[in-house]
């Protein structure tokens, strides 16, 4: 009988042959958490627990409020430091070097077919890679830190076909949404998708790596891209006669720009429909899109122009690496004399804790991947998601714009 | 395990930044955060919500953020049990974890109304809506889960678990 993807890499973590809806204890290959590292070594000393089953599976990064925002987290990422010392935690990162998904496979921490669990539900963004990586909370972590292991259920799969190209000034980001719009925000809730198509063979590592991981806004359990590389084991690849439970098309040669709109991340619009919406606040970073690519679509949007006067433009480079590279290539240079504000690596304004906070009544345009209510800052605020182009296009009209406008 | 408790109906797709806006993640006194719980969906629910009363939910609760947060706020403001037409997947993780006993019925959530009486039981996997003298059926939870459940969450159970090794 074949096997699905998911089947396949929980077959190999659990050591005997496993199909969907069984339940497994898997050898976890990487564990990778951030800030909320702080509850899991307090839930591991209430325990009593000193001895880590594989220290070196364990990556911890410092993203989420870095640098330090107040006392009491400059208190929380000193308990951090101090227990990574003390429970031996030898992979390390700490503020500055960037969002968590993207330097765990920066780092090289993630390798096709590997079983990946973070406590980030962005963790679905290594299957961009053709890796199983999935989002869990601190007291599930407890336990892989414990014992290298957990129980999973084995996911049923979604077979997502993409045929055609796409049009100019529309991107990975662009495509996501509109699958997210047409499936619903619980639209593959428990199951993982697997993405087909030519599209695919030669799409950017950073797009994508922001498919896989907006993915999570329809409840994707994984969200898989095979590994282009046929040479990959395989076991990071389906075979022809897996069952799956539901397949689907979508023909994306005339897709327009897409965005998100308030507060829930499947409410899709073209972006012809939402433009003239005032904005305050443009942001372009984050884990879904603080890459190379994204801010060289802002640089060329903005270059020669300014940002509206009511507008501030927030650039947050995803690592250190894309920092000095947009750096070398003259981006960031581009977009402060377009008079944007950039941010050190890391999840910035993302989650409405520091760097950004939005005020009552104040909207922004985000390449974030959400745009729950108060998401940003105040519960009378209020976010739309789209893609660099269109949150670059936006910053300068000081109204949510169509990129392809701006490109004329 | 049985419960026994008022329902208290809320809708679909309620995400983790409504039930534990982001500003509150410092907190790390659970009572502090309960103070604060579904407050993104309505700033009074705490004055309505009485402990014990049974959540009775739509499709996709506890989407978004895998803060584990959310399900210690809703444990801390009393809540044992809830019901719901389907709960989100890290968030039904987080809930087994803390102890909270999750429930998915589309035909109960579509039938029972706030303030409906309502009992459950585990051990027959039925829950009994008293006021309206109607029954629906559960699926049974799987053996390991409702060890984990029965301890009062994963941390109590692994200690158990380390107690009765030695």
């Amino acid at each position: 009988m074949g096997q699905t993807i998911s089947e396949k890499i929980f077959s190999r973590a659990s050591g005997k042959e496993v199909f969907a809806n069984e339940f497994v204890e898997a050898s976890v290959d990487c564990a990778m958490s951030h800030d909320n590292s702080l509850q899991i070594m307090k839930i591991l000393q209430k325990l009593g627990v000193s001895h880590l089953a594989q220290p070196q599976n364990i990556v911890i990064i410092l993203d989420h409020r870095s640098p330090a925002p107040s006392e009491h987290v400059a208190a929380n990422h000193q308990f951090i430091r101090a227990g990574v010392r003390q429970f031996r935690i030898p992979h390390f990162f700490d503020i500055g070097e960037g969002v968590c998904h993207q330097l765990l496979v920066e780092k090289g921490f993630v390798k096709p077919g590997m079983l990946i669990v973070g406590s980030d539900s962005h963790t679905t963004t290594y299957g961009a890679l053709g890796a199983l990586g999935t989002g869990i909370g601190v007291t599930d972590m407890a336990a892989v830190w414990m014992t290298g292991k957990l129980w999973f259920k084995v996911p049923e799969s979604i077979r997502i076909t993409i045929t055609g190209s796409l049009p100019d000034h529309v991107y990975a980001k662009d495509l996501i949404l509109f699958i997210i719009g047409k499936k619903g925000a619980d639209g593959a809730n428990y199951n993982a998708c697997e993405f087909y198509g030519d599209i695919f063979a030669d799409m950017s590592l950073d797009s994508r790596l922001c498919i896989a991981n907006q993915s999570m806004e329809m409840g994707v359990k994984a969200a898989l891209i095979p590994p282009q590389e046929r040479d990959a084991a395989s076991f990071c690849f389906a075979d022809t006669d897996a069952t799956y439970v539901e397949s689907i098309e979508y023909d994306i040669s005339h897709l327009e720009p897409q965005v998100a709109c308030p507060d829930q991340v499947d409410k899709v619009r073209p972006v012809s429909e939402v433009t003239d919406v005032s904005i305050n606040q443009a942001v372009i970073g984050s884990c879904t899109n603080g890459r190379i690519e994204d801010i060289q679509q802002a640089a060329r949007i903005v270059k020669g122009n300014t940002v509206a006067d009511h507008v501030r433009l927030l650039i947050i480079p995803a690592s250190r690496a894309i920092y000095l590279e947009a750096i070398r290539r003259g981006y960031l240079q581009t977009l402060v004399k377009a008079k944007a504000t950039i941010l050190n690596p890391g999840c910035g304004p993302c989650l409405g804790l520091h760097q950004g906070v939005l005020a009552e009544d104040e909207c922004a345009i985000s390449t974030t991947n959400r745009n729950f209510k108060g998401r940003m800052g105040s519960l009378a605020s209020s976010v739309y998601l789209a893609s660099p182009a269109t949150v670059a296009a936006s910053a300068l009209k000081g109204s949510i714009a169509d990129p392809r406008e701006s490109m004329k | 395990m049985k419960f026994s408790g008022k329902a208290l109906k809320l809708g679909d797709n309620i995400n983790t930044d409504l039930i534990i806006p982001g500003k509150y993640l410092h907190l790390e006194d659970p009572v502090e955060l309960a103070q604060h719980v579904l407050e993104g969906l309505d700033g009074d629910f705490v004055k309505t919500y009485q402990k014990g009363d049974i959540l009775v939910v739509g499709k996709n609760f506890g989407s978004g953020s895998s803060r584990e947060q959310a399900a210690l706020a809703l444990k801390y403001a009393g809540v044992q049990t809830m019901i719901g037409t389907s709960f989100a997947r890290i968030f039904f993780r987080n809930a087994n974890n803390q102890g909270i006993y999750l429930f998915e019925s589309q035909e109960a959530v579509n039938d029972i109304e706030s303030a409906d009486w309502i009992d459950i039981d585990s051990s027959t996997w039925t829950i009994s809506n008293t006021t309206k003298k109607r029954q629906y059926n559960l699926q049974p939870l799987p053996e390991f889960l409702l060890a984990i459940l029965e301890n009062g969450g994963l941390v109590p159970y692994l200690r158990q678990k380390e107690k009765t090794k030695i």
